[in-house]
């Protein structure tokens, strides 16, 4: 038996590599303020999914993985972070 | 088949446990992971003591828990290896979640159930209800009568689970304490014989991972975002055609096995005395002895009974089974576990759904439930279950479940 012969519906396994974007659920968009930002790295320290982006002078996102769980903008201690509707933004 | 036969090969006396050991030795798997529980515990020395004494050449994974034996077992059968284990109700509990996903992945693997009674109460006796809990995941499950069964048992089961059209795990169940501890005559196959009807290894041809083929096994499928459960639903059909090619490749194996050995066990049901029947007894396991001589007892009283036994209860051979029933007038089936929530026993419960899928007439039947907590189950209650059977074949209503050991 070689993989050519085997059935379609054997059992799932994938052998091209697909990635399926967390940030596609995301209902509230966090929104840096760059004026505000220090570049403390807070938001960097504590984003779960760890899709904080190092900037020049401040933190953004990688918007692909961001699921908005809100948690960098109730850490960052500037204020420089607020969710948007994703709608909004 | 119970009549001694010329032996062919080599003549031991072991308990089940040992005949178990035998049974997956002989099929020569690569791996086994195990962790000891009663009443399994020593089929697990068997297996380590015949690795130590260089009979069996496998890699013995003697890990922490039973989530984990199966969970590396996954491991060696994607990595292409013939694998074996054996647990017991709590053990095949804690070994639930990777249970799950063994037949999904369509993994070939054979692993003993010595069945016994789930806890609470607090018992480690003999009993089917951890097999019979875990019925709906997907593996096939073959039940044995005798020591012998259970070692002739285990190279089949091989065989079926690694069938193209197969592609599933087997649990091969004997009862705990009655087969696991009792000793008997067991004839043993030539490793020649065991080997040519197992024919070449290819275990896992269709997920087997070679770092030339990158793969990944088990992705995430379906959801809302993806796919959608299209993909989910096609390998769920997969699955229920691969267990319902099993009921003819499960007879294609024993005739094979058969044919080599010259034991032909009945591969789904076994018919005994049913040709004249009018009421009929549905047994699984190791019960099924006694309740063969209960049968004989009550044909010497001039009374027209006769004995189905259960063998393969997943896939379950509906069909045959309402053909074998459809000429008595009663049946009484007796099961040592409970089906919760119908108040029956489970075989009561698949007897009377194959019934009723296959056959327009409505048969009287009650269910005994039995051999709970390694409870004996005797002749005699066998000839009471034979007579209140035959009432009900006289018009007296049914009531049930009529629990055997009650007052012992």
């Amino acid at each position: 038996m070689s993989l050519r012969n085997v059935p379609d519906n054997m059992c799932p396994i994938a052998t091209e590599y697909t990635t399926m974007l967390t940030g596609d659920w995301r209902a509230l968009r966090p929104i840096v303020d760059r004026d505000r930002c220090v570049k403390c790295a807070t938001c960097w320290l504590y984003c779960p999914v760890q899709c904080v982006v190092e900037k020049a002078a401040w933190f953004d996102f990688n918007y692909d993985y961001c699921k908005g769980c809100g948690i960098c903008a109730e850490e960052c201690p500037h204020g420089a972070i607020k969710m948007v509707e994703e709608a909004e933004g | 088949m119970n009549e001694i036969t010329a032996p062919t090969g080599k003549v031991i006396v072991c308990d089940g446990n040992e005949a178990a050991a035998w049974g997956a030795c002989l099929s020569r798997p690569d791996m086994v992971a195990v962790y000891p529980i009663t009443p399994q515990s020593s089929l697990v020395e068997y297996l380590a003591q015949f690795i130590a004494d260089g009979r069996m050449d496998a890699d013995l994974m003697d890990v922490e828990g039973e989530h984990t034996v199966l969970s590396v077992l996954h491991g060696a059968v994607l990595a292409g290896a013939r694998t074996y284990s054996a647990t017991s109700a709590q053990g095949l509990a804690f070994m639930f979640e990777p249970y799950f996903r063994t037949p999904g992945l369509r993994l070939p693997m054979v692993v003993s159930l010595v069945t016994r009674d789930a806890v609470s109460p607090t018992c480690v006796w003999g009993g089917q209800q951890d097999a019979m809990t875990v019925k709906e995941v997907g593996w096939i499950h073959m039940y044995c009568e005798t020591q012998q069964e259970i070692l002739d048992t285990i190279p089949i089961a091989y065989k079926v689970a690694e069938h193209p059209d197969v592609m599933l795990p087997v649990n091969v169940n004997h009862d705990g304490n009655y087969l696991s501890y009792g000793v008997a005559r067991v004839e043993l196959p030539e490793q020649s014989v065991v080997d040519a009807f197992l024919g070449e290894k290819q275990v896992n041809w269709h997920a087997c991972l070679d770092p030339e083929r990158p793969m990944a096994v088990d992705p995430l499928t379906g959801g809302a975002g993806g796919v959608g459960p299209s993909m989910f639903v096609k390998y769920r059909k997969g699955l229920c055609s691969g267990m319902q090619t099993a009921l003819q490749v499960i007879e294609d194996a024993h005739a094979d096995w058969g044919k080599r050995t010259g034991r032909y066990w009945s591969p789904l049901i076994e018919e005994y005395r049913m040709e004249d029947a009018e009421v009929a007894l549905v047994t699984i396991g190791s019960m099924t002895g006694a309740a063969k001589d209960a049968v004989d007892e009550a044909r010497a009283d001039g009374k027209k009974v006769g004995l189905v036994k259960i063998k393969t209860f997943r896939p379950f051979p509906a069909a045959r089974i309402a053909q074998a029933l459809s000429k008595v007038k009663a049946i009484g089936v007796v099961d040592r576990s409970v089906n919760f929530g119908w108040n029956c026993g489970p075989a009561f419960q698949e007897v009377l759904a194959a019934l009723y899928a296959h056959q327009t007439a409505r048969i009287p039947m009650m269910s005994f439930i039995g051999g709970l907590a390694g409870a004996d189950i005797t002749v005699e209650h066998f000839a009471q279950v034979v007579r209140r059977t035959f009432r009900l074949a006289g018009g007296e209503a049914a009531a049930g479940p009529v629990w055997l050991n009650e007052n012992d």
